[in-house]
């Protein structure tokens, strides 16, 4: 059941965003733009600065998954649904769940577009070990999600949440990106350090258990009016 | 609890008279000399901060699944306390790199995740202040996930390898220094009476200002 419910709204997200293709398409092309405002401060006559591509490629994601937070939020605000769905006889944490899954897909889809691009633009050999970097991203992403999914979900209710979102999330997600960013320079780095890159992602599970539990724990009497 | 107040105010003003007499008086740390006096508050005023945290996270928790008002009080009194502490604790920890490591600033690991801790809980008073009605609960949230994150910001020092002291440092002063852990304690104590003090009648000023809010209401029906 619990299961159930997370797919529909996961599937019911799709829908809307398979049709509107908005979240998708402003979300790349923002985290684009950050790509072409990072290369104004990290390269220097032509050549970019040395262990710069890590930290570009977490920062225009963290910047674009706000951007698509906010957005997902607006949509269900715009059109009061939000209401309804926490209205509908399901449990909480099954919904915040199906939340989350949209999340992690819209920014996991960001990252296939992103990647090649800064390994390109950056002359990162970002792909010297797939599996690791994958690991890196996919539990980044999840923790960096899971409280923005909380947060973005809270702040709907709020006047300024454009303002409150950032401002609450990045403080709580620094240590997420901060470990992304180190995993990931370990990795693009001559020659790899693959124990230090299997640290952070150590330091990351620990990260996302933490987030997603205290987030399931909480999503219930934060949505509760 | 009202009538401990005036005496922890006494308590508090002894032990912080006693002890700028017991740092000078303790004997110097064998490579910093004079500069590592400053340790003795600054590592109280980092104890304080751990309080303060630890009591904001657990009265956010029993706020938001309580409703409970004066868990509110407490969480908005400590989320206050935490951004005066961390604050000083960065300053006296700035005088220290300044001497110690030749730089105001460093961004090693425990500097950053002190400045993280710093914005949490701005961000707590921030959302608080601008999210509107309702804005207590998402407070709570964030002083949840500040106290989560806490553990984090005190383990940094031993996964990250930087140039601020690991954790094992207050391990081995034990046993090589007792006169200077015990003044460790001893300043560590005054800083928490400090914040016990200060909470107590942050706390007191927040009950009022409900009580107020709460007359104003039922002159208005």
């Amino acid at each position: 059941m619990f299961l159930k419910v997370a797919v529909l709204v996961l599937k019911k997200d799709l829908a809307i965003e398979a049709k509107s293709r908005e979240i998708l398409y402003t979300t790349v092309f923002f985290a684009i733009s950050c790509l072409l405002i990072f290369s104004v401060a990290f390269v220097k006559e032509g050549v970019p600065a040395e262990d710069a591509a890590s930290g570009i490629l977490w920062i225009a994601l963290a910047f674009s998954g706000t951007i698509a937070l906010g957005r997902t939020f607006e949509r269900e605000r715009y059109g009061e649904t939000l209401r309804a769905l926490l209205m509908a006889p399901a449990s909480r944490p099954a919904i915040y769940v199906g939340k989350l899954l949209g999340m992690i897909l819209s920014m996991l889809s960001t990252q296939v577009v992103l990647l090649p691009l800064v390994a390109f633009l950056f002359r990162a050999p970002l792909f010297a070990r797939p599996l690791l970097l994958a690991a890196l991203l996919g539990l980044g992403t999840l923790g960096f999600a899971s409280v923005g999914t909380l947060f973005a979900a809270m702040l709907v209710r709020t006047r300024s949440r454009d303002a409150l979102l950032p401002i609450l999330l990045y403080p709580i997600t620094v240590p997420v990106i901060i470990a992304g960013v180190r995993g990931t320079s370990a990795l693009v780095q001559a020659p790899p350090d693959e124990a230090i890159a299997t640290l952070w992602i150590g330091l990351l599970t620990g990260f996302d258990v933490v987030f997603v539990t205290l987030a399931l724990w909480t999503f219930e009497p934060l949505m509760t009016e | 609890m009202r009538k401990l107040f005036i005496p922890a105010v006494v308590v508090a003003a002894a032990m912080f008279a006693w002890a700028p007499i017991g740092i000078a008086r303790v004997e110097y740390e064998s490579t910093m000399l004079l500069v590592q006096k400053i340790f003795y508050f600054h590592f109280a005023t980092w104890m304080a901060v751990t309080a303060s945290v630890t009591v904001c996270g657990i009265a956010s928790a029993i706020y938001l699944f309580r409703g409970t008002a004066a868990a509110d009080h407490y969480a908005v009194a400590s989320a206050e306390l935490t951004t005066i502490f961390c604050l000083f604790g960065m300053f006296s920890g700035s005088l220290w790199g300044r001497k110690a490591w030749g730089v105001w600033w460093q961004w090693d690991a425990r500097l950053t995740m002190a400045f993280l801790l710093e914005l949490v809980f701005f961000g707590y008073l921030l959302v608080r202040k601008y999210g509107g009605p309702g804005a207590e609960k998402l407070a709570a949230a964030m002083g949840i996930f500040g106290a989560a994150t806490a553990p984090f910001i005190y383990k940094s020092v031993d996964w990250w390898r930087t140039i601020h002291p690991q954790t094992t440092v207050m391990k081995t002063l034990g046993d090589k220094f007792p006169a200077a852990w015990n003044l460790v304690w001893f300043c560590s104590g005054a800083f928490l009476l400090l914040f016990v003090i200060t909470l107590a009648a942050r706390v007191r000023l927040e009950q009022l200002r409900a009580q107020l809010d709460r007359a104003y209401l039922a002159a208005e029906e």
